[in-house]
């Protein structure tokens, strides 16, 4: 494997320009300082209760996810660069998803396979021929990139079901300008506090048109035992809306209410943190208790917005991600600004056969997957795990891709020994309102802690950095 | 506001308030008990804690006998009590996790913090000087709980939900105490007990935090009618039933006023309310002591459950 990139040294050692002054910090900062900053930030996150739940470990209900206090610095024009290509890719996702619930004009082409798209798992029938408020989608994107080099970032997914993690982007920038005032007064570091703001601004303009001049937006959560319950919460909150949950809200006439201590109250916008399987036990799962009989009824008629809109986790597949470079240009007439990677898709025979020939260098991952599980990462797994997933990808190739291993990019990272590079990734979140697109500059940068690791999920010890993005 | 939002505010004081409560309960009898029998005659303490709880069924199902070990397992440390101290804590945390955003920071830090350190308890104290410590910081936790409400929360809807929940469970534990210890309160000339009874209007007095505000109010050694008068009628002591009855009625109205509309659980508190008003001790002698306790406890429920059928549903 190639020796990864190092966001702080580059490839040759010397201090890259965005790193100059942290890398000083580091330099004159006593060791047992860091330490004692990092406890700190722990204790304050405990404190705060910002925890996460793993499902299947019962012991470990609310886990701290953890903190690393030194920052992932971007420069600026690296990250204009960043902003333009989200934006394209967030503007081609839409407009995949209108087509493929409209005129699959794209299907039409050739481009993308009838069967990828109908029989995906994600893909709803029920969207067919249905318009949603202003034909917008995915109205909050968490776009999963990294880094190989000074100039090359691939998208290594797209989710644009219900992403999380934006509550620690804000926490971890609190934290930081509580924990380390000297080092922001040495920076200029553009701020990410405005996101629940632009994310209310984006959420208000997609309201159905019969909504009020102030349309009512609300959270919606599955509940206290959700991993990512102290998000939902703490995003209302920061939003001023009522959190609610599926026994909050009933629908009536195909109008949705949530339940007052004053009454019935209508609701216009939905920011909805329920997979699809979970909204309308009527229309999806029947066993679902989390969601709210009807609300496809309601949405069907035009009456709610939600977001993001129902059916948009067919985008989030990873063989469709593999089309992405012919999606973008397809809908935009562009040449795509962020690069793809060269997927084998082992639903095709060839591909396949590629891919057993070369298990031990590849990544592969199941196409519905998230949160890193369920991945073959052929490099560092051993001989039986690699027998045994091969096993398992013979018995349904399709549902299986495999990717060549990324070096992704590492950055200094607090550990046992003292500063050393870990594997890091970043997820910046795209809002997508009927006024266009916003993104605050930055994102949750994910690292893997472990020396030599890839896997960067906090489900599989993953911790998060502070992400800065400087003036210049 | 929501109204689940509003009724986990409303059970989140509730449990907060009722900690405290078992905690004065446990407090006061370990004092009793503590004491030569001479001074307190025969009966069990901590058979009379469990019904002042309000649970001596459900204890009876787990255990055979009513002694310091048991109780104070089962008050202070049971999870299979749902109204154990630990339980409610745990149930108050739950609560306020499931809207925080109806928190202040201040709240929340209270009330998760006192979680947190609840696990430093373990199953129970290994030693009396513990167990002590234990429930005194039961006590301070819930008046760190409440004076943070206090301070920082809004004067809207989500305070004077929260306020009802405390006011509702406290006016239930003092009819409580009142209901099993009534037979000690009698008037002189209807009394069966003796002298020895001395130690137990303390107790009760110190179970509601009491024992100096009596001499502050009355400036007299204890007599029983008067213990009844302070935790009934009496306006100025805070865990009062009259007391706790104007401050329903309070929040009531400062809830009718924000939504514009009376119901039928603000002319249901205002009834009870004038009726402990236009109250004199001698009259419910007359009638009994033990029915009119009974009748509040009754009566509270009911408001509780209509609170909960306008507001919180």
């Amino acid at each position: 494997m190639v020796a990864a990139f190092d966001e702080m040294k580059g490839h040759n050692g010397g201090v890259r320009p965005a790193y100059g002054e942290l890398a000083r910090w580091l330099a004159e900062v006593p060791p047992d300082v860091l330490d004692y900053r990092r406890r700190e930030a722990e204790l304050i996150f405990r404190r705060i209760g910002i925890t996460f739940a793993v499902y299947g470990e019962a012991e470990a209900q609310e886990r701290l996810i953890p903190f690393d206090v030194i920052p992932r610095i971007m420069a600026g024009a690296e990250w204009r660069l960043l902003e333009k290509g989200l934006t394209q890719r967030v503007n081609a996702l839409n407009a995949f998803i209108k087509d493929v619930y409209g005129t699959r004009e794209i299907l039409r082409a050739g481009l993308v396979p009838d069967d990828l798209v109908f029989r995906n798992p994600a893909f709803r029938p029920e969207m067919s021929g249905q318009s949603v408020p202003h034909d917008i989608y995915v109205h909050i994107a968490g776009i999963d990139i990294v880094r190989v080099d000074a100039e090359t970032f691939y998208v290594l997914e797209d989710n644009a079901r219900t992403p999380s993690g934006v509550s620690y982007m804000l926490e971890n920038r609190e934290i930081m300008m509580r924990l380390f005032p000297e080092l922001f007064s040495r920076h200029r570091i553009a701020p990410v506090e405005n996101y629940p703001d632009e994310l209310l601004a984006t959420l208000k303009s997609v309201a159905p048109s019969s909504a009020s001049r102030d349309p009512n937006v609300v959270l919606l959560t599955p509940g206290v035992f959700n991993s990512a319950y102290y998000e939902h919460s703490f995003l209302a909150d920061k939003l001023g809306v009522e959190l609610v949950e599926g026994r909050d809200l009933f629908v009536k006439d195909e109008v949705v209410y949530m339940r007052t201590t004053q009454g019935p109250q209508r609701v216009d916008v939905i920011y909805r943190r329920i997979d699809d399987d979970f909204l309308d036990p009527l229309t999806f799962r029947p066993d679902s208790a989390l969601g709210m009989p009807g609300l496809m009824t309601a949405y069907t008629a035009g009456n709610v917005t939600l977001a993001n809109a129902v059916g948009t986790g067919i985008a989030d597949d990873k063989a469709v991600y593999s089309f992405m470079p012919a999606i973008v240009k397809f809908y935009l007439g562009e040449e795509p600004l962020l690069n793809t990677v060269p997927t084998w898709r082992c639903r095709e025979e060839e591909h396949l056969a590629y891919v057993l020939d070369h298990l031990p260098e590849l990544v592969v991952k199941e196409v519905h997957g998230s949160g890193g599980y369920g991945m073959l990462i052929g490099p560092a797994a051993s001989k039986v795990a690699i027998e045994q997933y091969r096993a398992k990808l013979k018995t349904s190739p399709k549902n299986f891709i495999a990717q060549p291993t990324l070096a992704l990019s590492t950055c200094p990272t607090c550990v046992e020994q003292g500063v050393a590079p870990r594997h890091v990734d970043l997820r910046p979140f795209v809002l997508t309102g009927r006024d266009g697109v916003r993104i605050v500059p930055g994102g949750l940068t994910r690292v893997a802690l472990k020396e030599g690791s890839l896997v960067v999920n906090s489900s599989q010890g993953g911790g998060t950095k502070d992400t800065w993005v400087l003036d210049g | 506001m929501l109204s689940r939002t509003a009724d986990n505010l409303y059970w989140l004081s509730r449990y907060v308030e009722r900690a405290e409560y078992l905690a004065r309960i446990l407090d006061a009898t370990q004092r009793l008990s503590a004491l030569p029998l001479a001074y307190v005659g025969t009966s069990n303490e901590w058979e009379s804690a469990v019904a002042t709880a309000g649970c001596a069924n459900a204890f009876f199902k787990l255990y055979d006998e009513a002694n310091e070990a048991n109780v104070t397992d089962f008050l202070a440390f049971s999870t299979a009590n749902s109204s154990s101290i630990r339980s409610c804590f745990e149930l108050a945390r739950g609560n306020a996790r499931a809207v925080r955003t109806a928190l202040t920071m201040e709240m929340w830090d209270a009330i998760n913090g006192t979680w947190l350190e609840l696990k430093r308890y373990g199953n129970g104290p290994t030693s009396r000087e513990e167990f002590s410590r234990f429930l005194r910081w039961v006590q301070e936790s819930s008046l760190r709980f409440d004076g943070s409400a206090y301070r920082t929360m809004l004067r809207n809807d989500a305070y004077w939900f929260s306020r009802l929940g405390v006011y509702i469970e406290r006016a239930d534990n003092t009819a409580r105490i009142l209901d099993v210890k009534y037979h000690l309160l009698l008037p002189e000339n209807e009394r069966v007990g003796g002298p020895l009874d001395y130690f137990q209007w303390a107790a009760i007095l110190r179970s509601v935090s009491a024992l100096t505000a009596y001499h502050w109010v009355y400036r007299e050694s204890l007599k029983p009618w008067l213990v009844a008068d302070l935790l009934i009628l009496r306006d100025e002591m805070p865990r009062s039933l009259s007391s706790c009855y104007e401050a329903i009625v309070r929040n009531l109205d400062s809830i009718a006023g924000a939504y514009g509309r009376q119901g039928p659980t603000q002319r249901q508190a205002r009834g009870i309310r004038t009726r402990l008003q236009n109250s004199r001790m001698d009259g419910i002698f007359q009638r009994g002591l033990h029915e009119f306790i009974g009748e509040f406890i009754g009566e509270n429920n009911r408001l509780g459950a209509q609170i909960t059928q306008q507001f919180l549903t």
